[in-house]
């Protein structure tokens, strides 16, 4: 253990801004990321479902290359 | 498990049918371990580890300014091999791995970049200096950026895996100018080693740290490749049968 008081070790020898500026930048990123992602993926999963439901209310075109133009 | 009624073979996985499940299984256990390697990691880096003779306190910026910088060449390495393996037996998986890898290693070259900036201005004076080792990790941002940005101009998919792969390919110069700038240029930027205040049984808990963080980061771009990859597979294969049940 190198520090004496949480004081010291948020104080990081006068380095704070630049450690926790550093470590804290990561952090938002590699958190934010996968965030996006979930989201992105609930965002693709409902359109899917939207469109097959449209399919299935215009009748028996599940299947068919129908509504793709936009 | 229904694999096992699946005949075996080195494509069978290749298939994006048989991949989307397998990668969403997959996924967690490897974001999990990214965690607690993390953890870990972050325990010895922060807490352990012993204040730097020259640098004090400040040289903790390398327990994620060095795996950051090393995952964004890394993955710009696995990022060519999978779009040559596309462009090469024509595997759409292939291309769309490396259209899933691009995000994530721009995002770890521009955190190398910004990590390096945050270390740079209390070492050197100044956040930034046109020096071959960060100017070469620059254009490997760049790089990046320009392979996100070419395969997001060109509506036709297997067109824009094609137009992406002759890219990464040719970009992968850069990775060894990057590696060897320390080496074959007068550079501000320090080379490999740091100095101890204490014995050398101390360097140990700084290098485990710091390959813990690696490790870590590493584990966090397969989960989030293979998070981005299933996205890029559900898009790209909405038409097919296989996504209409999937989505039933």
């Amino acid at each position: 253990m190198q520090w004496h008081s949480a004081a010291e070790f948020f104080a990081m020898g006068g380095y704070a801004v630049y450690v926790w500026g550093s470590f804290g930048l990561c952090a938002v990123a590699l958190v934010a990321e996968p965030l996006l992602l979930r989201r992105r993926r609930q965002q693709i999963e409902r359109s899917l479902k939207r469109r097959r439901a449209a399919d299935h209310a215009t009748g028996a075109w599940a299947g068919m290359r129908t509504g793709e133009s936009r | 498990m229904s694999m096992a009624t699946h005949r075996f073979s080195a494509f069978h996985f290749a298939s994006p049918a048989t991949f989307h499940p397998l990668a969403g299984r997959l996924q967690p256990v490897f974001m999990a371990l990214a965690i607690v390697l993390a953890a870990i990691g972050l325990y010895l880096g922060l807490w352990v580890a012993p204040t730097d003779a020259q640098q004090g306190e400040g040289y903790r910026i390398i327990f994620v300014h060095v795996p950051a910088s090393w995952m964004s060449m890394f993955l710009y390495c696995v990022m060519a091999f999978w779009a040559a393996v596309g462009l090469a037996f024509n595997i759409r998986l292939a291309a769309m791995l490396a259209s899933a890898l691009a995000p994530t290693g721009a995002l770890f070259a521009f955190l190398s970049l910004a990590t390096g900036s945050l270390w740079g201005k209390p070492m050197w004076g100044t956040w930034w200096v046109w020096d071959a080792r960060l100017t070469s990790e620059l254009i490997l941002f760049f790089l990046y950026i320009g392979f996100i940005a070419l395969q997001a101009s060109i509506d036709d998919p297997r067109r824009a895996d094609k137009a992406g792969a002759i890219l990464a390919l040719v970009g992968v110069v850069n990775i060894p100018i990057i590696y060897f700038s320390v080496v074959w240029w007068n550079t501000l930027h320090q080379g490999a080693s740091v100095s101890m205040t204490k014995s050398p049984s101390m360097a140990q808990t700084m290098l485990l740290a710091m390959l813990l963080m690696a490790l870590s980061f590493w584990m966090y771009s397969i989960a989030v490749a293979l998070a981005r990859l299933r996205n890029i597979v559900l898009e790209r294969e909405s038409q097919t049968e296989w996504v209409r049940h999937a989505m039933a």
